[in-house]
């Protein structure tokens, strides 16, 4: 069955830590998400998921905390994107050959891994309601410290994404910026695995930032669409989740999906009155 | 004599061994107006990206308000050539005056209000009040190069460097984009160093020429520049200059059409 919402109320309390871990994810995968697409790199986030993965499972393997192996991961990932991928053609390939070989590691290092087989899997496709308190922790001081990084270089970081030359010719440090950029790209990406998996980071991601730029080209409302529509699809998807015996992620990929749907459809008819 | 807001001394550039320009002398007086000439390849991109201390010299020096150049600076306005922008990009024209203005700053912005009272000022001097909240992805070439003239004078800058601003739109456009940076430099006594390839929809505004050819170069009034004798010793062979109707044509160079893309690698 799908969905059983008999007891929903007493299931809530289960869950609170799950909900702010959804409402963290959706506020920094909102903000986030905008410089994703303006900067044109939502392959470069599935590439550093699977990276993540990969530093989650070693950690599993060794029993170190899987939280900061998939933080290693990541940040090991955005390093080399940002090193040797600033041009976007080298950028795409570099992802292109670290993805295979990040999934590959990762799996190699679950197959070893004798502990229980059914919540291996969650690091790449989602966990079934389940964030413990040190998580917790983890996650939210991933989002303070991303969310409060991108408050202090909003502006030169928007320059640089989207009028670059004439930010460079102003004394911006689009370099500098661009490695800070992915370094915060990383750390959002290894809290998106440990919720939704590495296989569907980019719904947290790109998808809602995708849908908020359909419906808007104004810079201040665009990341608060994101982020509302980040956070509807990540506290969205626990809530339906209680329901059924399925994992989280299919709930959020499906709200993100169909969030981003309606806007097209919004903005498709919008252009057509016009 | 005033201080000059950006000095060349003895600039020389090459690449492989192709000299670009050696010996490059050039002070410009605050107001003043520069036209930057030379067919392509001359070095006209490459100079401005030495004075915005994207390129290396092999020797001399640039400096910037008696300051030498580093990457990029503040104290300059810049206005790139026209280049289609993705109609997904989120950016409305009035935003891009914003970045103009503040675009640099770090952290939460804290004078908010008077920021947004400078770009209605602006606003005003470039009559974009209509365009305003239309975003920069539905701009005609020359609205998009109006607020570009808006975006760089925001910050009332002492020279203004523009990298072929009018390539890429109609005559008529240009007139309009030019008698506006025209305007514009005045009311905020700017300087101007103006990098193209036709002369003739500023000829007008231009107090010195530039020009740049075969690794060496000419500075000095458009009449003392634009003539054939001085072109055809720069170039080493026969150039014709002919006037026409307050128009210069310089017939004999390899290329004088458009080239939209004109880039040095």
């Amino acid at each position: 069955m799908i969905f059983d919402f008999s007891n929903y109320d007493q299931l809530i309390p289960l869950v609170t830590n799950s909900l702010i871990a959804a409402a963290l994810l959706g506020l920094v995968g909102g903000l986030i998400g905008i410089f994703v697409m303006t900067r044109d790199m939502s392959f470069a986030v599935h590439g550093i998921s699977e990276l993540s993965f990969a530093g989650a499972s070693i950690a599993l393997l060794v029993g170190m905390d899987v939280v900061a192996g998939s933080i290693a991961g990541s940040l090991v990932a955005a390093l080399i994107i940002g090193v040797l991928g600033s041009r976007a053609k080298d950028r795409n390939s570099i992802i292109a050959v670290l993805m295979p070989f990040g999934l590959g590691l990762g799996i190699l290092a679950l197959s070893l891994y004798p502990g229980r087989a059914s919540n291996k899997f969650g690091l790449l496709t989602g966990q079934i309601v389940s964030v413990n308190g040190t998580s917790l922790e983890w996650l939210a001081g991933i989002a303070i410290l991303v969310v409060l990084s991108l408050a202090v270089i909003w502006r030169p970081l928007q320059f640089a994404s989207l009028d670059p030359e004439v930010a460079e010719a102003r004394g911006v440090k689009t370099g500098a910026l661009s490695v800070a950029f992915l370094v915060l790209l990383g750390l959002a990406v290894a809290a998106s695995v440990q919720v939704v998996g590495a296989l569907l980071v980019l719904s947290l991601l790109v998808t809602p930032a995708a849908a908020a730029l359909r419906v808007t080209s104004s810079p201040k409302l665009a990341p608060v669409l994101s982020v509302a529509f980040a956070l509807t699809a990540s506290v969205g998807g626990i809530l339906l989740a209680l329901g059924g015996g399925l994992p989280i992620s299919p709930y959020i990929t499906s709200i993100s999906f169909f969030i981003y749907l309606t806007c097209r459809l919004i903005a498709y008819v919008g252009k057509a009155r016009k | 004599m005033t201080k000059p807001v950006l000095s060349v001394k003895n600039a020389s550039l090459a690449f492989g061994d192709k000299a670009l320009w050696q010996g490059l002398n050039l002070d410009v007086a605050p107001g003043e107006f520069i036209a930057v000439l030379g067919t392509n390849g001359s070095g006209k991109t490459t100079l401005m990206k030495a004075i915005l201390g994207q390129q290396k010299l092999n020797s001399g020096s640039i400096e910037i308000g008696a300051k030498p150049v580093k990457h990029g600076s503040r104290d300059v306005g810049y206005i790139p050539q026209h280049r289609a922008v993705d109609a997904s990009t989120p950016l409305l024209a009035r935003d891009l005056l914003t970045l103009g203005l503040s675009g640099h700053r770090y952290g939460i912005p804290l004078h908010a209000k008077r920021d947004r009272a400078r770009v209605e000022h602006i606003l005003g001097c470039i009559n974009g009040f209509d365009l305003a909240r239309k975003p920069i992805g539905e701009l005609s070439g020359g609205e998009l190069q109006r607020f570009r003239v808006g975006q760089a004078v925001i910050n009332e800058p002492d020279l203004i460097l523009a990298d072929e601003p009018l390539s890429a739109l109609d005559p008529a456009q240009q007139k309009i984009v030019a008698d506006l940076l025209d305007q514009e430099r005045k009311e905020h006594s700017a300087a101007v160093l103006f990098v193209t390839h036709d002369v003739n929809p500023i000829l007008s505004m231009v107090d010195r020429v530039l020009y740049l050819a075969n690794g060496s170069y000419r500075i000095g009034t458009p009449d003392e520049v634009m003539r054939s004798e001085v072109l055809s010793e720069l170039y080493d062979t026969e150039i014709d200059v002919v006037r026409n109707q307050g128009r210069i044509v310089v017939v004999g160079t390899q290329s004088h059409h458009h080239h939209d893309e004109e880039e040095w690698k």
